[in-house]
């Protein structure tokens, strides 16, 4: 028998005390956050961090040898050196810091795509994509010529693999899947996915926006080809992201915008790029962000990723069981592999005037199609309820998000 | 300050979402119109049947929320036998209030309809309130759908000015 060892349980209470805005009251009543898919919380170390190198080290980088230029600019490529370890990638050159999983996107639809794309290629999606892995890949296909291929799910809300590897033809060039679904919550099997695409000689691109924040990620073992995920959902600030590329697939890539900091040496005849990750990072980049979110992994490896999924997981759990027992209460995503994340309808109820209502009870969710719309339509809902689990949320208020849920239909009647 | 969202679910808003009044569709409307709210998928059609000047029978159908059907319903009892002027300028009042440039109490016409005067406390609720006037406003000059983003955003663009 193999022996599991269990990971050193989250102090919680001690966790929450790290983060100042969960002391908040709103509408009388204690914050309630559980949007945490949409934006994670900052805890004090990370607030420090941004405050220190305001105050003591900032300048711009990679360019001037004054003091501060050269600590700005050591501190930023700690930053990237701590990213690099947090999910595995095997060089630092391999992280890119770009404004959020949305850029890293494009910069690969731009950069690759225009690049390895043609008329008549076909790109792989699935049907749980947030907008911002479908879009750029439509404007590509629109600006090439080339087809989108959709993967479908089953009705829990799994993709179905079967249907994934039919999609394959000798015209397939990308695939662009998302690790963890936004709106349902479910885990992909991203690891066995790519394995196939490969065996088909076919890069694939992973959204790691909502992996990032609750799963152990390790690049080098889902052996994808690039991963793009976004600071403000893993308590880090906004306008920060990373792109993970595998070496010799960035190097292959045209650069995505230009500028200074991305060049080798310009004339007006020639310009050459810097290597990467350089040539992906043209002007000044948010070097406050990137060195907070170089905190923010700190503060997130130092309480351990495997006991963040496993708080995490017992509060999805224990969400999922208590909604299931209320009356008119509908959860959509049931796959077996879940992040925690918990959409529902109410019976009767629009989305909206759930969220609106919930809000009088301190309670933050989010209501609307969750930028997916896609999904949506294929689960034949305009909109859902969403409530998002974060490592510093607890089980109490899990008992305020259902004490909340009886409120609202107690109002409808 | 900030109204409390409760009271805006008081029992009138509550009991059109239950019974919306004129929900369904008309055999043969002069004019209608599609509303959609692109941000969150809410949709609303409005169909009516001018007589003269006279809005001699109206109906709405849609899947929205329950400030956007209760609006809807309040609005298709209200404009219902008033001249294509009136109705405008009710329209034109509601939003404002809606908005929050005109108190509830300085709206001439606005009756019962004061019940959604709260809604301009809630920012990312305005729209919902005002889609079925957006809509019916379109309807009265032959716009085949509407939005509430973009050029046509009420927000920007208050319906009924000039």
């Amino acid at each position: 028998m193999t022996r599991i060892s269990r990971p050193a349980a989250l102090d919680v209470e001690r966790v929450r005390a790290d983060f100042p805005i969960l002391g908040l009251t709103v509408a009388g009543k204690p914050l309630v956050y559980l949007d945490n898919a949409a934006s994670s919380q900052m805890p004090q170390p990370v607030i420090d961090r941004l405050v220190r190198y305001r105050t003591t080290q900032h300048a711009n980088i990679h360019r001037a040898v004054h003091h501060l230029s050269e600590t700005a600019t050591s501190e930023y490529e700690a930053a990237r050196k701590k990213l690099q370890r947090f999910i595995n990638a095997r060089e630092a050159r391999e992280v890119i810091f770009t404004s959020g999983t949305t850029d890293g996107i494009n910069l690969v639809a731009q950069g690759w795509g225009r690049r390895f794309v043609g008329a008549g290629d076909e790109i792989v999606l699935t049907v749980l994509e947030h907008h911002s892995n479908i879009v750029p890949w439509q404007m590509l296909a629109e600006e090439r010529g080339a087809t989108i291929r959709v993967v479908p799910i089953d009705d829990a809300g799994e993709l179905l693999t079967d249907a994934y590897e039919a999609l394959f033809s000798d015209r397939t060039r990308i695939v662009a899947l998302g690790h963890v679904s936004n709106a349902l919550g479910s885990i992909n099997p991203v690891r066995r996915m790519v394995a196939f695409a490969h065996s088909r000689g076919v890069p694939v691109l992973v959204d790691g926006a909502q992996a990032a924040p609750h799963l152990a990620v390790d690049v080098q073992e889902l052996d994808c080809d690039f991963y793009a995920f976004s600071g403000h959902k893993m308590c880090g600030p906004t306008g920060i992201g990373v792109l993970y590329g595998r070496a010799a697939l960035l190097e292959a890539m045209q650069p995505f915008k230009g500028g200074g900091d991305m060049i080798h040496t310009v004339t007006f005849e020639k310009t050459t790029y810097a290597p990467i990750p350089h040539k992906f990072e043209a002007g000044t980049p948010p070097i406050a962000a990137a060195i907070g979110l170089g905190a923010a992994v700190d503060y997130l490896s130092a309480l351990g990723m495997p006991a963040i999924a496993a708080h995490e997981h017992a509060l999805l759990r224990d969400a999922t069981e208590r909604l299931q027992e209320l009356p008119g209460v509908r959860i959509l995503g049931t796959a077996r592999d879940k992040a925690a994340v918990l959409s529902f309808v109410l019976e009767g109820i629009h989305p909206h005037d759930v969220g609106t209502l919930l809000n009088e009870e301190g309670v933050a969710v989010r209501t609307g199609h969750h930028c997916a719309q896609p999904l949506m339509n294929r689960l034949g809902v305009a909109a859902t309820s969403r409530a998002s689990f974060a490592f510093y949320n607890t089980l109490a208020e899990v008992d305020a998000l259902v004490a909340g849920i009886r409120a609202v239909q107690k109002v409808f009647g | 300050m900030t109204a409390d969202p409760k009271s805006l679910y008081q029992e009138v808003i509550l009991d059109h979402n239950r019974k919306p009044r004129n929900y369904g569709s008309l055999e043969h409307p002069s004019h209608q119109a599609e509303g959609l709210n692109p941000l969150c998928g809410d949709h609303i059609h409005v169909a009516l049947e001018l007589a003269g000047d006279t809005v001699a029978a109206i109906a709405f159908r849609g899947e929205s929320c329950a400030i956007c059907k209760a609006s809807a319903s309040m609005m298709t009892v209200a404009v219902k036998g008033r001249t294509q002027s009136d109705a405008r300028t009710l329209a034109r009042e509601f939003v404002d209030m809606a908005t929050g440039r005109l108190a509830a109490g300085d709206a001439a016409h606005i009756g019962r309809l004061a019940v959604f005067s709260g809604i301009s406390e809630l920012p990312m609720r305005v729209k919902c309130a005002i889609l079925p006037w957006h809509t019916l406003q379109a309807a009265f000059d032959a716009v085949a759908t509407t939005s509430t983003e973009a050029d046509a955003d009420p927000m920007d663009a208050p319906i009924g000015d000039a």
